[in-house]
């Protein structure tokens, strides 16, 4: 994969979260805020998808979903936490069903905060995923990491070791 | 007999907003059955009653759906009150019912919008949700916020709104209603609309009220219940109709929520007409104890607030009860008999709000 330079395509799922920090990230897709013009597009398709955008916490039911949603998605990916609640599960961490925020099943690269998250936060985070992106896509050294076999991770490991 | 199959829908589905579940047992491409599985967005909100106290309640229960985030709060407020037997100034009741009633506007437009994207009309989907921005943009400049306002308290509101910001209020939400008008003729009279709308989902009004639906599903039913009418904040002191349909169908829901709008515009005028001077909010002192239940219109239907205290400061019981789950059993009836290809729209129509089912 030499130098990437295209548009990535947005994966949004929401995790238990209250609806506000959904319909900010869906009112940042619509004409005023219009995210799509940085040439992100909104895809209901996990394994055509590059960004994650996933708001609200994490509980028991939905812990798979989103795990199986992070493993079906295409590397390089860039996954965007919006909204306390997946930053780190906000006003709900006390409630008996929330286990935390999105990081603890998958990995977090980007935090927006807020309750809710104002569109303006949600595209400044959307555009430093496109920058982390393109980012992934053109370092040999992660696009490598990539298409390692088992095998080969494990002699790397061993490597280290004896160092 | 055609062989059966079930097609998994859910939870993540490109139409869907949120998170729900649903297996669909199909026959050729009739849908014979869906059996719905909830719980994706649980997360045990009314437990939080033995870790925040009741003031800092408010804030919690605002939080339990980010689009009709208002009405909880003042619903929890108004059984607070009840059982402390706090009188609200005026002025307070009016605010909450000017907000409230944009509260349902910005809901409905944006019910609309996905109703429009369930059926591949785009730009008309972008035309409903760039309107609603602007009542986002009023909610903006009186409370600070776009979606979670916590500007309820116990006792009134916290944010006053002076006089021009009223006639400001005024002057947009008629600027938006003449918007709607020529947008609601797509809705209503565009054939093409119409044939994705007419004879879809139907419901009878005798399977309506069995089922217990509310709200405009209940009203497109031709069922006449509104809890407005029940006078809670300054509804007693204002003038309007229940608005039905007795078309039972997908086109009746549509109809009596492009309705609504106009509605809740007009009722926002009259609150600002009569808007009285004074307080926004009295002192409350002391803990509540006992129990007290208040019902309330959302814009999804009738929603229940049930708390009980006991003399701490913190409650004992928090209990909501939400529309969207009154109308699951009526929704799994529309869907009885209904082409696989309508139902997402089938769901759209009964404007789901999980998280507030889930809580
Ligand atoms: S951060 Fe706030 S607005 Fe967003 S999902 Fe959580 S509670 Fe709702």
């Amino acid at each position: 994969m030499g130098n990437v330079k295209r548009s990535p395509w947005l994966l949004h799922y929401d995790g238990s979260s209250c609806n506000g920090c959904d319909i900010e990230v869906l009112a940042c897709l619509t004409p005023v805020y219009d995210a799509e013009r940085f040439g992100i597009i909104n895809t209901g398709d996990p394994m055509q998808a590059d960004i994650f955008l996933i708001t609200g916490g994490i509980n028991k039911a939905n812990q798979e979903v989103v795990r199986q949603l992070y493993n079906q998605m295409p590397r390089p990916k860039v996954v965007v936490a919006v909204g306390v609640c997946a930053c780190t599960g906000g006003v709900f961490k006390e409630c008996y069903n929330i286990i935390g925020g999105a990081d603890t099943t998958i990995p977090v690269d980007i935090y927006v905060p807020g309750c809710a998250a104002r569109p303006q936060a949600i595209i400044d985070g959307i555009v430093k995923a496109i920058a982390l992106w393109q980012e992934k896509a053109n370092n040999p050294e992660y696009v490598h990491a990539m298409y390692e076999s088992q095998e080969e991770k494990e002699e790397k490991a061993e490597k280290e070791e004896n160092k | 007999m055609a062989k059966q199959s079930i097609i998994p829908f859910g939870p993540q589905h490109p139409v869907l907003p949120e998170p729900i579940h649903l297996d669909l047992v199909l026959e050729d491409e009739k849908v014979v059955e869906a059996i719905p599985s909830i719980g994706f967005v649980h997360r045990g909100l009314e437990s939080l009653v033995d870790k925040k106290d009741f003031n800092e309640m408010t804030y919690v229960i605002e939080r339990t759906c980010g689009i009709c985030s208002f009405m909880h709060g003042m619903g929890y407020c108004e059984s607070i009150e009840k059982i402390m037997q706090v009188e609200v100034p005026d002025r307070g009741r009016y605010l909450r019912t000017i907000w409230a009633e944009m509260s349902r506007v910005h809901s409905h437009l944006l019910w609309l919008g996905l109703l429009a994207d369930a059926f591949g009309f785009e730009s008309l989907f972008y035309q409903c949700w760039r309107m609603r921005e602007k009542v986002l943009d009023l909610f903006e400049m009186t409370t600070g916020g776009r979606c979670i306002f916590s500007v309820n308290k116990v006792g009134g509101v916290l944010k006053d709104i002076d006089d021009i910001m009223l006639q400001t209020i005024k002057v947009t939400l008629e600027d938006l209603a003449a918007e709607l008008r020529i947008v609601s003729k797509t809705f209503m009279k565009d054939y093409t609309v119409e044939s994705r709308l007419r004879g879809v989902g139907i419901l009878t009004k005798e399977q309506a009220h069995n089922l217990g639906a509310a709200g405009p599903f209940a009203r497109a039913s031709g069922i006449k219940m509104d809890m407005r009418t029940t006078g809670y904040a300054a509804y007693g002191d204002l003038d309007f109709d229940i608005i039905t349909s007795d078309e039972c169908d997908s086109y009746g829901r549509c109809e009596v929520r492009i309705h609504e709008i106009f509605q809740a515009i007009d009722l926002i005028g009259q609150c600002i007409d009569k808007m009285p001077k004074g307080d926004i909010a009295t002192i409350v002192k002391g803990n509540p104890n006992g129990e007290a239940f208040v019902r309330m219109e959302q814009p999804r239907g009738e929603a229940v607030y049930f708390s009980k205290a006991n003399g701490s400061k913190f409650l004992e019981r928090m209990r909501v009860r939400t529309p969207t789950f009154a109308n699951i059993p009526g929704l799994l009836e529309t869907l009885k008999g209904a082409d696989f290809a309508d139902v997402p729209l089938l769901i759209l129509t009964i404007d789901p709000c999980i998280s507030c089912t889930e809580r």
